[in-house]
């Protein structure tokens, strides 16, 4: 995207002499044969001195922590007061078996849940839908109504845990069966913390599990983000995500602007509902992906921080400080990881873990090795765990805040980070907004396009993977144990799920998916709906389903 | 062979994770071959009666969300029943080597998962193409 | 497929009888033949010929972005919906001719008629279609209405003038062009203008609309054609079907009228007239380049020739072509070349 002199770090200002004879040495050396660039194929200079961020004006856009422009954290005293949530995604089978995963993990010092949902759940789908054939709980797990929410946290807390959902298209439905369990449990909902990631953009840009088109799916985003303000002010009712885009093949800085790009456009949809920024803006939250290029990923996270202050003062007239901080939860690169040589996976984690941390992350999953084969087994998610406390712990790096400010290297990377993204808000200004630019298909051709560069130099050798394109080894035999999800999984929710029709109230669910209907024509904020059909234990396809007579579906054209 | 390859690239169920499918979409395109793109969310049924139409050589899956058991098998026994057993399956995603042992003894090709080579695919397919061409006269 | 197969065997008739008979696989094979310029296929049009023309074929053409697709989708669903009528939908997709392949992706936009079997899709790439892309699509929409297909609509981009042929090959042609893309200007350097029966501007809920449709009517007034002779111009919003029910009896319409009216048989022999010249000059040009190999004949006299004009290079090439036809019927390496006058097939 952009070039630079790579004998520089991009600026052609006067030289010092001790330069100009470091540049002559530079230049008769022998370079070893390697591109030199990141895994987003930016290139990248050999070094980089003062004189390359000359220009930066430290003691605004650095800064300290805790202090606009908030580069270098989002609290004054960062992990020396709280390290991160160790917050480890997980989900399969049904309620019952993620139940007994949730408490294995609590028990071996997680301190956060973290929900993944099996397809059918992602979509809007019943157990017992012809299209959840083969689906059910096997890549998450399948809640198709209150009685499986109920199941799932049996034991647990709800008002003593926070509880992050990756739940995009019905997040609002699957939020309500959430409340009312714990409402059910004895908490109110003003004790309930935790994240729904509800981030339908991001869907449509990246990872295709939508189910209604953007208008209808942004109007659900903002009736949550209405009653989240209202009555459960600890939650967060958007993870604006970062995560999916990059898994789909997008550069870091593509990954940077489409998501804050993606928050904005929430933030004016709560504008134009006439909602005041302050009262909404302290409870966003991001979700970035820490891939393997250690320095561009601890630069985006900076760079994130420091944009997102900027536009939320001066272009939201945000107030609140809080409202300016960029908070956000970082997985590791799922796309990183490669079925070859899996024991390497845990060392790519490793630094990638290490790169959200020194970003200064609120939250962090780590990756098992074994996931390019199957969901992963036990032993594979507390190796991962382990991780996380081995760099917290032990490591030391988080004992000082932003250790690598001031590093001339990191600063202007992190320039370039914040450069690139303004460009990239101007071309989407320039289409008219997010989602005139995901119907043109800009988005989507954006990121095929990087993910399949990406691909090519990976075939030429180009990009090195170890394992796959370089010290690659004939026959071997990394043999991994695996988790399996017995197939009568399936059978056994499908059957929970006819059980339940039958035996529920049917009155009770006729009236409250008629409310729902009512509610989704009239525009009235549909939480309530949805929590009074939870209770009446109406499926989740069965709430869907009205939303999509009443809203439509949504089909994309594909673009390469 | 002088005759393009035809292959039908699509994504079986619910899953939407689409790179790997758009990336091979491109890489056979660029290896000369036609590529239908059959898009994302397809059932069973749709694509093989996707596959019949357009007379395809390989019809080639996406499948990430672990539900690779029954809907590969599923698609062949389709394929199978539409007289179209000459068709190569094959596809990649997020599977096991068990399964795709599993997979093979069925009558489904040889699967890729992360890490695979576009070239190695790419190979394989113009391999399997040919050698099922010749063996079904010049049709 | 250098090998000549003069009449159709005993097992390509089959083929064209299941295909007849409604089998689906017969008839996406049939088409395979087509396309690859299989010489059975020849051989089996001159036995199926006298069965054509009771489809009625709707070339839709347009700039990319009209929403083409989804306005096939939209029709074939009408029809479908309200007589049951069967649908052959071709779609092209041209593409750059440097890839090697293509990449097809108009069925996507279709994806609500995948499962309907009254609906036969077929997807076609420039690439891998010797003598010419028309000639296929023809070819292919010939054996939809072999296989019984009431309507057969052929969908493809307008942006060049193989792909408004193709568009023009069939008894109704309409252009879609969609507000706010500057359509109208692109439209009329492809040449679209002059080939459309009728004007849908799709998308008709995305602003610039007034301005689209009265750019129109100046286009059909600076071109003088008489008030009554005008192709209409109708609105639609394909995404939600708005407009769809009125397009899609505005073509029976115009086809029925044009059928009583005889104006049909003309159009249809005007297509074969070009259909005949498109073989005649892909046959020659074949014929020329690779059959009398006189491309290598060029570069051999191309090698240092720096100083040789251009015609005196062609006037010898066609000089060497007409005295190897002497010595040789040109005719005879090609199999598909018809030994009846078309008037005959016609």
């Amino acid at each position: 995207m952009r070039t630079v002199d790579p004998s520089s770090g991009g600026k052609t200002a006067p030289r010092s002499a001790k330069f100009v004879t470091w540049q002559e040495a530079f230049g008769a050396a022998k370079q070893r044969e390697a591109p030199f660039e990141t895994v987003s194929c930016e290139p990248v200079p050999p070094l980089v001195t003062q004189d390359d961020v000359a220009d930066l004006d430290a003691e605004n856009e650095i800064g300290l922590p805790g202090q606009f422009p908030f580069t270098r954290g989002p609290y004054a005293s960062m992990y020396r007061t709280r390290l991160w949530t160790m917050r480890q995604f997980a989900g399969f089978g049904t309620a019952a078996d993620t139940n007994a995963r949730y408490k294995y993990l609590l028990e071996r010092g997680q301190d956060g849940l973290s929900v993944a949902f099996d397809l059918p759940t992602l979509m809007g789908y019943d157990a017992d839908h012809e299209h959840s054939l083969g689906e059910v709980g096997r890549c998450g797990v399948a809640i198709s109504s209150l009685q499986d929410m109920e199941t799932l946290f049996d034991g647990i807390p709800l008002g003593e845990v926070t509880t992050s959902m990756t739940i995009n298209s019905p997040a609002a439905i699957i939020w309500a069966m959430y409340l009312v369990t714990a409402q059910k449990q004895g908490w109110k909902l003003d004790q309930l913390g935790g994240t729904t990631q509800n981030d339908i953009l991001k869907e449509y840009i990246a990872q295709k599990e939508y189910i209604f088109p953007p208008e209808p799916s942004m109007r659900l985003v903002v009736d949550t983000m209405e009653y989240a303000a209202k009555h459960v002010p600890r939650w967060h009712p958007v993870s604006i995500s970062g995560y999916h885009i990059r898994e789909a093949g997008s550069t870091a800085v593509q990954e940077l602007a489409f998501t804050l790009a993606d928050g904005f456009a929430y933030v004016e949809a709560c504008l134009e509902r006439g909602m005041d920024v302050d009262a909404f803006a302290p409870r966003l939250s991001h979700f970035f992906n820490s891939h393997v290029d250690f320095f561009e990923e601890i630069a985006k996270f900076r760079a994130a921080r420091r944009i997102y202050a900027k536009r939320m003062r001066d272009k939201y007239g945000a107030k609140k400080e809080r409202s300016m901080t960029l908070r956000f939860h970082t997985q590791t690169a799922g796309c990183s990881l490669t079925a070859q040589q899996p024991y390497n996976n845990l060392v790519r984690t490793a630094w990638e873990a290490l790169a959200g941390v020194l970003g200064g992350t609120q939250s962090l999953h780590t990756n098992s090795m074994d996931e390019t084969y199957a969901l992963p087994t036990e032993n594979a998610v507390k190796l991962a765990l382990r991780t996380q406390q081995l760099i917290a712990y032990e490591s030391g790096v988080a004992n000082t805040i932003d250790p690598l400010a001031g590093s001339w290297f990191v600063e202007d990377l992190t320039n370039k980070m914040e450069r690139g993204a303004e460009e990239i808000f101007a071309q989407i200004d320039e289409m008219g907004g997010v989602v005139a630019a995901i119907e043109k298909g800009w988005f989507q051709r954006e990121i095929a396009r990087s993910a399949y560069q990406f691909q090519r130099e990976v075939e030429a050798g180009r990009q090195v993977i170890v394992g796959v394109n370089k010290f690659v080894e004939e026959g071997e035999d990394d043999t991994i144990e695996l988790l399996e999800i017995s197939m009568d999984k399936e059978n056994e929710q499908v059957e929970r799920v006819k059980k339940l029709r039958a035996e529920r109230s049917a009155p009770k669910v006729e009236e409250a998916l008629a409310r729902i209907r009512k509610d989704a024509e009239g525009g009235v904020n549909l939480m309530p709906a949805f929590m009074q059909a939870s209770e009446a234990y109406a499926t989740l396809g069965e709430m869907t389903d009205v939303l999509r007579d009443v809203f439509g579906t949504y089909r994309e054209t594909p673009t390469f | 062979m002088d005759e393009p390859i035809r292959v039908l690239v699509a994504k079986p169920g619910l899953d939407g994770h689409d790179r790997g499918a758009k990336v091979v979409a491109a890489a056979l395109r660029d290896a000369g071959m036609e590529v239908i793109y059959g898009g994302l969310h397809q059932t069973p049924d749709a694509i093989v009666q996707m596959a019949v139409q357009e007379d395809v050589d390989v019809v080639g899956l996406s499948i990430l969300s672990g539900a690779h058991m029954t809907l590969f098998p599923k698609v062949k026994e389709l394929l199978d029943a539409a007289g179209a057993e000459n068709v190569l399956l094959t596809g990649g995603g997020i599977i096991s080597p068990d399964d795709m042992a599993g997979l093979e003894k069925l009558g489904v090709g040889k699967l890729f998962g992360p890490g695979s080579r576009l070239a190695d695919l790419v190979d394989y397919i113009r391999a399997e193409v040919g050698q099922r061409r010749t063996a079904a006269g010049s049709a | 497929m250098t090998e000549a197969a003069p009449v159709a065997t005993d097992r390509d008739a089959a083929l064209v009888e299941r295909v007849r008979a409604g089998d689906q696989r017969a008839c996406a094979r049939l088409m395979t033949w087509a396309e690859r310029n299989d010489p059975r296929y020849a051989a089996a049009h001159r036995a199926f010929v006298g069965s054509l023309g009771t489809a009625q074929r709707i070339g839709i053409t347009g700039p990319p972005g009209a929403g083409k697709s989804t306005l096939v989708e939209g029709l074939a669903e009408h029809w479908r919906k309200t007589e049951d009528r069967t649908i052959g939908v071709v779609a092209v997709d041209p593409t750059s001719p440097f890839t090697g392949g293509a990449l097809l992706g108009d069925r996507v936009r279709m994806s609500r008629l995948v499962l309907d079997p009254g609906v036969f899709i077929r997807s076609m790439a420039t690439r891998g279609v010797f003598g010419g892309l028309a000639r296929a699509t023809d070819d292919v929409a010939d054996v939809l209405d072999l296989y019984g297909r009431h309507t057969v609509l052929v969908e493809t981009v307008g942006v060049g003038q193989s792909e408004v042929d193709i568009a023009r090959s069939c008894d109704l042609t309409l252009v879609v062009l969609h507000p706010g893309g500057g359509d109208t200007i692109q439209a009329m350097k492809a040449g679209l203008m002059e080939v459309a029966d009728v004007y849908v501007v799709n998308k008709a809920d995305m602003p610039g609309l007034d301005r689209l449709v009265q750019e129109l009517y100046d286009v059909l007034e600076l071109r003088e054609i008489p008030e009554d002779q005008r192709p209409p111009v109708l609105t639609t919003v394909a995404s939600n079907g708005q407009g769809v029910a009125e397009l899609a009896d505005a073509i029976d319409g115009m086809v029925a009228e044009r059928r009583a009216s005889g104006a049909l048989d003309a159009r249809r022999e005007e297509n074969l007239e070009r259909r005949v010249r498109r073989l005649v000059d892909g046959r020659l040009r074949r014929d020329v380049w690779e059959t009398q190999r006189l491309a290598e004949h060029l570069h051999k006299r191309l090698a240092g020739s720096g100083t040789l004009s251009a015609y005196e290079l062609a006037d010898e090439v066609l000089d060497v072509y007409r005295g190897a036809g002497r010595d040789q019927d040109p005719s005879s390496n090609d199999p598909s070349l018809p030994d009846t006058s078309p008037e005959d097939s016609a």
